[in-house]
């Protein structure tokens, strides 16, 4: 075989690789959602328990998702859970807005929910929602049930 | 009796000692001789050609067949939790992260690491490497380097390669065979899989499964018994210790980098 082909040959070779990986950034990971931070603002709520509830987790209002979790500490002071939350900044929230942390189907991830109230004043970036529910842990429930039985 | 099994397990001991110290100089050597392929690029692309081109084929069908079957058998699972639709997840976590890097080294190892200890093995047993010498040309530059350096350069290649064409597979399985929605088969990877965490992780595997698989045949290529039997020995041994480091390494890379 002659030198052109080979070298035509591992160029092809070469150009494949790079769509590979193009395809694998952009369309398989969530390289294009790194870049677009920019258009997002923050806001924090306190909880106190968030159960499963994960960094990158969606948050959605009436089940459209609105933005995703950013960060999740734990507040040393008041000993609850802290939540950051990065909405797009396309989407305002009244300020008694108030957030629940669901679960997808009966076994899926967690969520937080936001459940618009009737202010007419929109949350501020960096704002924080006052009202908050926390995740539903099954052993609480069970434990709560079984002692409302045991009173009877 | 005990004496002759004392000797036997003193001399093996010996030789794998003896053995690492000369794949060691032998790979400080051979970095020591990589620049002169900037000298000769030419011979770099004639054996990317031999080592990634001549790969190629097989690293296409097999992605294709992983990903296909990894689809088929996670719908399998996940049907009973009406979870169908975390398919695509499940088929990219697991290509991306462990899959592609394994396979790509293990059927690199197969077809051209084997390839190489061969070919390099039998200049060495038709004294080609000698006559080189001979002429003043350094055989660690001319033939081991751009052999070495194509190996290491092409493995991460055919692994992303890999990697697309199992997604691919996965893909259509999972939308011709399996009615999926081509959103929901998408949406649900783009979700969950991260670009460093996974993927970046996936190619410093590879990168690593290339250096120790091309490391491992062109040292047995170059160490080999000069004879037709010692050279069919290399070929085995390079096939052998190349797939067993591929997963050796692999446990720990992955002990490593995905915090267990």
């Amino acid at each position: 075989m002659n030198t052109r082909t080979i070298e035509i040959l591992v160029g092809a070779f070469v150009v494949l690789a790079i769509i590979s990986m193009v395809m694998l950034s952009l369309k398989v990971s969530n390289l294009a959602s790194y870049g677009n931070n920019g258009d997002v603002y923050q806001i924090r709520a306190q909880f106190e328990n968030i159960g499963g509830l994960k960094i990158r987790a969606p948050v959605s209002a009436g089940g459209v998702r609105v933005g995703q979790v950013s960060n999740i500490r734990y507040d040393n002071e008041e000993f609850v859970a802290e939540v950051t939350l990065d909405i797009k900044n396309d989407y305002q929230f009244p300020l008694d807005t108030s957030a629940s942390i669901l679960t997808a189907g009966l076994l899926g991830e967690q969520y937080v929910g936001l459940d618009p109230g009737g202010e007419e004043e929109y949350l501020q970036p960096d704002g924080e929602l006052e009202l908050t529910q926390s995740a539903l842990v099954l052993e609480q429930v069970i434990g709560q049930f079984l002692f409302s039985k045991a009173q009877e | 009796m005990l004496l002759n099994w004392l000797q036997k397990t003193g001399r093996s001991t010996l030789n794998s000692f003896s053995r690492t110290g000369r794949g060691t100089l032998f790979l400080w050597q051979c970095l020591l001789s990589l620049p002169y392929i900037f000298r000769k690029p030419h011979l770099l692309i004639r054996q990317m050609h031999y080592v990634g081109v001549q790969t190629l084929l097989i690293i296409l069908v097999a992605g294709l067949f992983v990903g296909m079957v990894l689809a088929l058998q996670a719908y399998i699972v996940l049907v009973d939790f009406g979870a169908e639709e975390s398919i695509s997840l499940m088929v990219s976590l697991s290509i991306l992260r462990e899959l592609g890097p394994v396979f790509t080294g293990l059927l690199f190892a197969g077809r051209a690491g084997s390839a190489l200890t061969a070919e390099i093995g039998l200049m060495k047993s038709t004294e080609q490497l000698s006559g080189m010498e001979m002429m003043a040309v350094n055989p660690m530059q001319y033939v081991i380097a751009p052999r070495f350096m194509a190996g290491i350069l092409s493995v991460p290649l055919l692994t992303v390669i890999f990697m697309a064409t199992a997604i691919l597979g996965g893909f259509f399985v999972a939308t011709e065979m399996l009615g999926q929605y081509e959103g929901v088969f998408w949406s649900q990877m783009q979700a969950k899989v991260d670009f460093y965490q996974d993927l970046m992780n996936g190619v410093i595997k590879s990168l690593v499964f290339g250096f120790v698989v091309v490391w491992i045949a062109v040292f047995e290529g170059y160490d080999c018994v000069p004879t037709s039997e010692g050279l069919g020995q290399a070929t085995t041994r390079t096939v052998v210790h190349g797939s067993l480091a591929v997963l050796g390494l692999d446990f720990i890379l992955t002990a490593l980098m995905f915090n267990v």
